[in-house]
């Protein structure tokens, strides 16, 4: 009795071990939060970048524009990597560049837009890091593509030269 | 080119996995001598693997971008040695280094064990064509490292800059050696069953391999831990991440096989532990592959996530075990029972407790491995178990398994007495008394710490006077039990000892606190050939008068474009000054840590002296006393 019993169990057990790691293979492991994709962008009122003035979200993003969304600081060395990149977006005029300035201070960002250029439609100061966390960010650089009031693709850390044609292809 | 030849020598070389496989089939049934021809194919492969992995490496080191694995992982600006190392520092070419090591090790395996019953040989041999044949399939098919790419780039992506590190750029070949050195311990166990060859004969030939591998495994783990503490920048050098769980885990197993047969080496007894270990190491070692290639623990680690390499392990690992439970249960017969009664105080039984605590040990890291991925299947939630989970369940049992381990190796085989052990009681309280005065000194916890700290403390004492006690004659138990007990202590001290400073500094800034003052005195930039480094100056003055100038680092690395921070340490026998800057909101600040960190090269060198034990014991050709 014993005897064909152990063997029994003994591949039942790894029968269900197999089972759930055949399972958990299936499910990404990588941990993005519920709020990334295809779902409404989360509203801010954050102060202006060049006055104080409060801007809301729902005032800048509208239906049926698209929108690049991008948080950046002057401190961040990755940033001006990309800078180049979202000046040839600008260029082609048929997106809006959004500007998130995380936690930088006023000098220093107006120093390194007058340096590298200023590719953003509007910006908006994030001093605390309120903003960027109810986006969802990893950090800096971050960006988001917005159509219609919905995150189409996001972007964690700078911006390629393929992730350049890539939303030049869909911005078409 | 060297892409082209590799590619061709691993078609090669699984072609010749069948002539291999034809001709000890054959060899099996007739004369009593092993046919040459096997031999000399099972080198064949050998070579052809040698090839491929040369290939790699030179496709590596010209920087040869129409190869993908190349274009990943290397960049023209990146150290040679670090072009290197990337061979295998990616998943494609680590797997090509498994191949290697596993042909490598029949090879050698074929070489010594001339005197071995021929059957016994051709089934290892045959057992380890399986899983050769998986990995050259697997290598093949799903993840070959000479993929071409048209038209060629002309630049890689580069090597991560956390990599590009000198203890890691061994840390796998070394690992991989004791991961694979398990597979030939795998593949004889099975052979042995079949062919019943369970004997202390089989022990005394296997003992070597297990020896090696658990030397490689155990350094392969310390190198790992090593480049956690100087290059991840948190100051700790075991983090209970799971992939770290996962290399634990089968050296928990090697470890018990490696006492149960030195007692299989003398003593026809544990044969069914024996087996059943055998088997656990290699499939916890490709489990632990398994857990890391396939993505569902995310970590360092982790290089391509990659759901169809995955299953591809998944369905050879539980091959692998379904194939190992029907022989073990059908081939292995416990004939034991007669010699099985144990005198209650013997050193059996002291090996016997050692089995159980190590095999508990052993499952509170499955558990806190595996029972997450199990509970995020079955109810989709998510839990991360951390340091607090192991510490609650390890420490409290590592009380009564450092008494233990003191106490066994003092007794005697077969049947021992009580006298002549008063020693052991005056070493107790030694100890008891010794960690109570030094715990007194600190406002921490009194009780829980005492008692591991003396029973550490015990475990030092009786290992140290068995070196004389023994005179010498036990040498390589000695000192590997003796840096166990170091270990221990070390950590226990490092644990509780430590002191951490963490604050926000501008250059020419001070931070006072009662002991030391830091003083950020001016940050440099240096460029290098493939970062630019940032160093800062910090200089720590002790009320005592004397001062440290420490030179924490940040690199930012061009090729990928990462920042990393560099820890700079100051070692001393006593303790490890340990600085990290870091970037903060502001350019004008930094973020610093300094931590003191007591005993640090203690950890280090315990854990070399318990595979220097190994490694002795490796060399030496008598009975373990």
């Amino acid at each position: 009795m014993k005897s064909k019993l152990l063997p029994l169990i003994l591949v039942l057990t790894f029968l269900i071990i197999f089972v759930i790691f055949f399972k958990s293979l299936k499910s990404s492991n990588i941990y993005t939060p519920n709020t990334t994709l295809e779902k409404k962008i989360p509203s801010f009122d954050l102060k202006s970048f060049e006055n104080n003035s409060i801007i809301i979200s729902e005032k800048i993003f509208k239906d049926n524009e698209y929108y690049f969304m991008n948080i950046w600081a002057s401190w961040c060395i990755p940033c001006k990597e990309e800078h180049k990149f979202l000046m040839e977006l600008k260029k082609g005029g048929k997106i809006k560049l959004i500007g998130l300035n995380y936690k930088d201070n006023f000098k220093n960002a107006s120093n390194f837009l007058k340096d590298l250029g200023n590719p953003y439609n509007i910006i908006v100061s994030d001093n605390d890091g309120t903003g960027s966390i109810e986006w969802g960010a990893y950090g800096v650089p971050e960006s988001f593509l917005v159509y219609q009031n919905k995150i189409i693709k996001r972007f964690i850390g700078p911006i390629s030269n393929e992730d350049l044609l890539e939303i030049q292809k869909i911005i078409k | 080119m060297a892409s082209l030849i590799g590619s061709y020598s691993l078609g090669f070389g699984l072609f010749f996995s069948v002539f291999i496989i034809l001709f000890s089939v054959r060899n099996l049934r007739d004369t009593e001598i092993l046919d040459k021809k096997i031999v000399s194919f099972t080198f064949i492969q050998f070579f052809f693997v040698v090839i491929s992995f040369f290939g790699l490496i030179i496709s590596f080191i010209n920087s040869d971008f129409s190869n993908e694995t190349v274009f990943n992982h290397s960049h023209t600006t990146k150290p040679l040695f670090y072009k290197i190392s990337g061979t295998w520092g990616n998943h494609e070419g680590s797997l090509l280094l498994w191949l290697l090591v596993l042909t490598l090790f029949i090879s050698i395996f074929l070489f010594k064990s001339n005197h071995q019953p021929k059957r016994y040989r051709i089934f290892t041999l045959l057992f380890q064509q399986i899983i050769i044949i998986g990995f050259f399939i697997f290598l093949i098919k799903n993840s070959s490292p000479f993929n071409y790419i048209f038209p060629t780039p002309n630049e890689g992506l580069g090597l991560n800059p956390i990599l590009q590190d000198p203890a890691l750029a061994i840390h796998p070949p070394v690992l991989y050696l004791g991961y694979v050195g398990s597979s030939i311990i795998f593949s004889s166990a099975l052979a042995a069953m079949v062919t019943s060859y369970v004997t202390k004969e089989w022990a005394k030939h296997i003992k070597q391999w297990v020896l090696a591998s658990w030397v490689f495994l155990t350094l392969g783990i310390l190198l790992g831990s090593i480049w956690a503490y100087y290059e991840l920048g948190w100051g700790g050098f075991w983090f209970w991440d799971p992939v770290e769980n996962v290399s634990l885990m089968p050296w928990f197993a090697l470890t018990t096989l490696l006492h149960c047969i030195l007692v299989l080496e003398k003593k026809k007894i544990l044969t069914s532990w024996a087996m059943i270990l055998s088997i656990a190491t290699f499939a916890l070692s490709m489990s632990g592959t398994f857990l890391v290639r396939s993505g569902i623990l995310n970590s360092v680690h982790t290089f391509a996530n990659d759901p169809e390499r995955g299953l591809f392990i998944l369905i050879f690992l539980f091959t692998l075990i379904f194939l190992s439970i029907f022989i073990f249960i059908f081939f292995h017969s416990d004939k034991e029972k007669i010699e099985n009664n144990f005198f209650w105080l013997s050193k059996e039984t002291s090996i016997l407790v050692n089995n159980w605590f190590m095999m508990y040990f052993l499952s509170v890291i499955l558990i806190g491995t595996i029972y997450p991925i199990f509970l995020e299947v079955i109810t989709a939630n998510k839990i991360s178990v951390g340091p607090p989970f192991y510490n609650k369940l390890i420490l409290p049992f590592l009380i009564p398994f450092l008494l233990a381990m003191a106490i066994g190796p003092n007794l005697n085989w077969i049947k021992s007495e009580l006298k002549d052990k008063f020693y052991m009681i005056i070493f107790l309280i030694i100890s008891f008394l010794l960690s109570a005065f030094i715990i007194k000194q600190f406002n921490i916890n009194f009780l829980i710490n005492t008692i591991l700290v003396s029973s550490a403390f015990f475990l030092f004492f009786s290992t140290l006077r068995e070196f004389f006690a023994k005179r010498f004659k036990n040498l390589s138990q000695n000192i590997a039990h003796f840096g166990f007990s170091l270990l221990i202590l070390s950590i226990l001290f490092n644990n509780i000892f430590s002191n951490e400073v963490i604050t926000n500094l501008k250059i020419g800034e001070t931070f006072k606190t009662e002991k030391f003052t830091i003083n950020f005195e001016n940050i440099d930039q240096e460029d290098e050939k493939n970062f630019k480094a940032i160093k800062g100056k910090f200089k720590i003055q002790y009320l005592d008068g004397s001062s440290d100038i420490l030179n924490p680092e940040l690199r930012i690395y061009n090729q990928p474009n990462i920042i990393t921070s560099e820890a700079d340490i100051k070692t001393n026998l006593l303790t490890d000054k340990f600085m990290t800057m870091n970037y903060v909101q502001n350019q004008e600040y930094f973020n610093v840590r300094y931590q003191v960190k007591p005993f640090m090269i203690w950890i280090w060198i315990s854990v070399i002296l318990i595979s220097f034990g190994g490694f002795l014991s490796f060399f030496k050709k008598r009975y373990e006393i």
